[in-house]
């Protein structure tokens, strides 16, 4: 596993960057929530964005899955330019968005949902692979392939919203506040998992949290978000020892 | 005895013909919330053109063929051209648009065709077959139980077990988390407003050889039917159309025979009255899902 990195100032793009975002500016109507974002995820590690309510962290990730047109700024996803591709077509770049509040479809069968995760995949085989893996990963998801959406506790509702990512076996997860409304061991659990996975399969994670010591806690790297503005990027486990950096955005 | 027999099966035969018209506006509803009140006339667009090819070829099929890839694609177009660009935040929008699209509709088919009704032809005979006496079902009658049949069918397999179909329903239920997941919402709102329109052209197909002809207007009273049929069901709801549907069929078909046919629209209207009284949700609304 390589080492973290800071890269606040960093105007260079290493082959190892999968995400590059530089000057994005975006927001809903005239006034922009974001105001010119730098940031930058190496391939294989995990990025927490932190921050209070209201600093942008949500339309971030919208902004950088297409949700919301940019204004300003360019968002790479391993060397390639993401503007103007449709929101659809990202998935097929290798980034998956996990929104807030999970976004599963409670209308649909948990298999449903899991199977939606990969429908877009040309290799069908290898798709149906990524299915049984997600079903052996979160067994209670195995045990109720048939009940609805809405039939599932938070918990596995988050595991439904999170193995389906993974059917599509993603470069990049998005991850929205995967801890809201859930309790701590789930919370704690979701981590570890995150971070078996980078280690495992190689995978990058951006997720965005309030919980911020237990984003920090699995992180490669810090960001601090404020007023639509990177406060810091520092390596979390800098951050997590800064006391005042702590005290006056993350509020521990 | 026989009268109720033959009643019975001219309600059903009826009745499924709304079934499937309902069925289209349940697919627009389900996909787009938008109740198209274009479809009557969509359809009989449709039947037109089946009717200038049968004319031209002499051939019934080639006809009945044609008019559902007329309906397919005019579905397509009306959402790619006109729908689309409708602001769908207020319901009246899409539903006083649609009004719009009947009286154009309407008028080139009255300036191209004239408003005389033009006779359609059955492809089979429509005279009852007897059992034991009691005169029970025509060749048309199967005809058109068989072909809904497999329309019904067909649709409710490609929705349950396709991948095409699943995308489709998810598109509906939640557009933003679909589109995450690659599916392309606008593609599927398209085929929906495709298939739905197909749906309503084999619907004026079989329905328009069973009435006085073929007019621009010819399902209008159809469509208060089937929308009638769609409300029974819950507007939401597939298996509702279809069994709203056999349920206006059968009781129009009861009214006519017993009380007289000028009543027919009248009951249509009071039975949509009842069910927006005493159940607007129809017979079959869901439980509501908790939205978390």
């Amino acid at each position: 596993m390589r080492a973290p990195q800071s890269r606040t100032e960093d105007d260079t793009t290493s082959a190892s960057d999968l995400l590059v975002v530089r000057g994005l500016v975006a927001g809903y109507g005239a006034a922009p929530v974001l105001q010119a974002i730098d940031l930058t995820v190496p391939a294989g590690t995990i990025a927490a964005v932190v921050g209070a309510n209201g600093a942008g962290k949500t339309t971030l990730l919208r902004a950088l899955s297409g949700m919301i047109r940019p204004v300003a700024g360019q968002v790479l996803l391993a060397g390639e330019d993401l503007r103007g591709t449709p929101v659809e077509q990202l998935v097929r770049r290798g980034m998956a968005h996990v929104p807030e509040g999970r976004g599963v479809i409670s209308e649909l069968t948990v298999d449903e949902n899991l199977r939606l995760g990969g429908l877009w995949r040309r290799d069908r085989a290898d798709a149906g692979r990524a299915l049984d893996e997600v079903y052996e990963l979160f067994e209670p998801l195995a045990r109720r392939r048939r009940h609805l959406g809405h039939q599932l506790s938070g918990g596995e509702r988050q595991m439904l919203a999170l193995g389906r990512a993974l059917v599509g076996r993603p470069r990049l997860l998005l991850l929205d506040e995967p801890s809201l409304g859930l309790a701590p061991r789930v919370v704690a659990r979701t981590m570890a998992l995150l971070r078996q996975l980078r280690d495992q399969t190689g995978l990058t994670v951006l997720l965005v949290e309030q919980n911020v010591r237990s984003a920090l806690a699995i992180a490669d790297q810090g960001v601090v978000m404020s007023l639509g503005r990177v406060v810091t990027a520092a390596p979390a486990a800098t951050l997590r020892d800064d006391v005042e950096l702590r005290h006056a955005y993350l509020g521990f | 005895m026989d009268r109720f027999v033959f009643l019975t099966i001219d309600g059903l035969s009826r009745g499924a013909v709304y079934a499937a018209f309902a069925l289209a506006l349940v697919l627009i509803w389900r996909a787009a919330r938008v109740v198209n009140f274009a479809q009557g006339a969509m359809a009989v667009a449709a039947a037109y053109v089946a009717y200038t090819v049968s004319a031209e070829t002499g051939s019934y099929w080639l006809g009945f063929v044609v008019a559902i890839v007329a309906g397919l694609l005019l579905g397509a177009l009306v959402d790619r051209a006109v729908m689309r660009f409708v602001d769908h935040t207020s319901p009246l929008n899409p539903v006083i648009v649609a009004l719009g699209l009947v009286l154009l509709i309407q008028a080139v088919l009255g300036m191209v065709y004239g408003s005389e009704f033009r006779p359609a032809e059955a492809p089979f005979s429509r005279s009852a077959l007897s059992v034991g006496g009691v005169a029970v079902l025509s060749p048309y009658d199967l005809f058109v139980f068989a072909a809904i049949g497999v329309v019904v069918s067909g649709l409710a397999w490609m929705f349950a077990r396709t991948p095409v179909g699943l995308r489709m329903r998810a598109a509906a239920f939640a557009p933003e988390v679909s589109r995450l997941l690659g599916v392309n919402v606008g593609g599927m709102l398209t085929l929906g407003w495709a298939l739905a329109s197909g749906v309503g052209a084999l619907a004026a197909m079989l329905v328009i050889p069973t009435e006085l002809g073929l007019h621009p207007h010819a399902m209008d009273l159809v469509f208060v039917s089937a929308f009638t049929a769609a409300v029974v069901g819950g507007l939401d709801s597939p298996p509702g159309a279809v069994v709203g549907g056999l349920v206006v069929g059968l009781l129009l078909s009861y009214v006519s025979g017993y009380a007289g046919s000028d009543l027919t629209p009248l009951a249509v209207l009071v039975l949509l009255l009842a069910v927006l009284l005493v159940r607007p949700g129809g017979l079959f609304a869901p439980v509501a899902a908790r939205r978390v």
